[in-house]
């Protein structure tokens, strides 16, 4: 397995917990899909091809200030548990790191990993420009990928349309190209029931959401993330207010759910959470599903000020760590599913000891 | 895909036509073909009216036929293809493909025109003194490694210069 730290951050800076509403909001994402002009894009390419372009955007990247201090990870020459652990930090797509692929990872396939930015190569569209924060921060993440945009577009040649504006693979992503993204804790919208309502409302007002893992994902753990669902027709700058206007309005409802529900029914939440607790901390087996819902249920506890003593930044850890590929590899060698339970349980119970100390 | 006008069922029509020299085209399911006057199917009890429609129905089937084997001169894709993976080939495909994209944008994305930040390429000189500099740094990688240094000070001297 290749060394982690080399990684700017491990590439899990957006953790910490640090951002603005940081127990609800998880981390906020601004991705650009981007294509070099005078090839064919990535799905139509060929391996030659897709090594000239990476050669090309390798070039200009040394000129590029928003990435130096970056790594580049040829992802096709990773096997493919590495592959599986930089998809479950989130640095690189399940695309990218060729998961349901049966040849793995295509030829010329790269991540940039520079500090809270990066760039996918040969990904869907030639390029995918992300930017990650930690908690709710649209304008920052939009603010740091603008200026990566605007220094990498000087140097590399983008495909671009005067009236279609930037084109990519799939016309679902034609004109900004951008995909704005917040992931977004509701477990109290989930409880009361509230959520469907929530979610149609997202999806009249032009947004829509997934799981924590993007695309075709489910939902697990009442983890959601938001994000703009048209990308043509407005501007970045109007889809970034939008999406923010109404993440807002959703952090307050979930506000206001878990003021109700802490009103109407604070026994019974409690005694459900304090379960969740207690098995997290004494479970000896916990498969990845019971070890997300589990999190969520203290999560929320760490919110309403139930549980204290247990960081954000912790639970954010937990989430990514009980992961099968993390499990493998902190355990380092390959687990059955059987043993990555065995191991997952060990883990968040070591964990919440570390942290709350061995009586709680 | 859909039928543009109802947009329940699959489009099996293709129709094109020219007002004030723009060019529209509409994909129509049968029954919304129909309802427009276009017949297109030959199992109509009406004989007079096969007469009268058949060369209509065999416009537009060629037509569809015609717009599905054209093919991207650049990736050679075609509409068929697209259908099928979803994925267009190339930026290329864009021009190609302008009607039926068209279309589908407005569909897609309630509008088909970029409102987003505009982009000019950089020109072309620049972009030929950045690929220089890449070979340049390849030579001073590959003369450090050889050990050739004196070599590998001219390369780093040119190198500075250029940046």
């Amino acid at each position: 397995m290749f060394d982690l730290s080399l990684l700017p951050d491990g590439g899990l800076g957006w953790l910490d917990a640090s951002g603005d509403q940081a127990d609800v909001v998880l981390s906020t994402r601004v991705r650009l899909a981007r294509n070099v002009e005078g090839y064919a894009f990535t799905g139509r390419s060929r391996e030659g091809e897709r090594l000239r372009i990476l050669a090309q955007v390798r070039d200009a990247a040394a000129g590029v200030p928003s990435l130096s201090g970056g790594v580049l990870l040829r992802v096709d020459e990773l096997d493919s548990d590495d592959r599986r652990l930089l998809h479950e930090r989130h640095v690189i797509s399940r695309e990218l790191a060729g998961l349901e692929a049966s040849s793995g990872a295509r030829g010329g396939a790269a991540v940039y990993v520079g500090d809270g930015v990066g760039v996918m190569v040969n990904e869907e569209d030639h390029l995918r420009l992300q930017s990650v924060r930690s908690g709710f921060a649209l304008e920052p993440a939009f603010a740091a990928i603008s200026r990566l945009d605007e220094e990498l577009g000087r140097r590399v040649p983008y495909s671009f349309h005067k009236e279609f504006g930037f084109l990519t693979a799939c016309p679902t992503n034609t004109g900004t190209g951008m995909r704005a993204s917040v992931l977004i804790h509701l477990p109290g919208l989930v409880l009361t029931k509230e959520i469907p309502k929530v979610l149609v409302g997202l999806q009249q007002m032009g947004l829509t959401y997934r799981g924590l893992y993007g695309e075709g994902s489910e939902v697990l753990g009442s983890f959601f993330q938001i994000s703009n669902q048209t990308t043509l027709g407005r501007s970045e700058e109007e889809l970034v207010d939008h999406l923010s206007n109404v993440v807002r309005h959703v952090i307050q409802r979930e506000q206001e759910a878990r003021r109700v529900l802490w009103r109407d029914a604070g026994y019974i939440i409690e005694d459900k959470l304090w379960r969740a607790y207690g098995t997290l901390r004494f479970a000896r087996s916990l498969t990845f599903e019971d070890a997300m819902s589990l999190l969520s249920g203290v999560r929320l506890a760490a919110g309403l000020q139930l549980i204290q003593g247990l960081s954000v930044y912790t639970l954010n850890k937990l989430l990514i760590f009980s992961q099968p590929a993390h499990l493998a590899w902190s355990e380092g060698h390959e687990l059955t599913d059987a043993e990555a339970d065995v191991a997952r349980a060990r883990f968040i119970r070591q964990a919440l000891i570390d942290e709350m100390g061995p009586i709680q | 895909m859909l039928c543009d006008v109802c947009r329940e069922r699959d489009a099996t029509v293709t129709l094109t036509h020219a007002v004030k020299g723009e060019v529209n085209v509409l994909h129509l399911c049968q029954r919304c073909a129909a309802d427009r006057g276009i017949e297109t199917s030959i199992t109509t009890p009406l004989k007079n009216m096969i007469a009268d429609y058949l060369p209509a129905v065999q416009a537009s089937q060629a037509v569809t036929a015609q717009l599905d084997s054209m093919r991207c001169a650049f990736c050679s894709m075609s509409l068929a293809d697209f259908r099928e993976s979803g994925r267009l080939g190339c930026a290329s495909c864009y021009t190609t493909f302008d009607q039926s994209l068209r279309a589908l944008l407005r569909r897609v994305h309630g509008n088909a025109k970029h409102a987003g930040r505009q982009y000019d390429a950089p020109p072309p000189d620049l972009l030929h003194e950045v690929t220089a500099l890449g070979e340049l740094r390849e030579r001073l990688r590959r003369a450090i490694a050889q050990e050739e240094f004196e070599q590998a000070a001219q390369l780093r001297d040119q190198i500075r210069g250029m940046e």
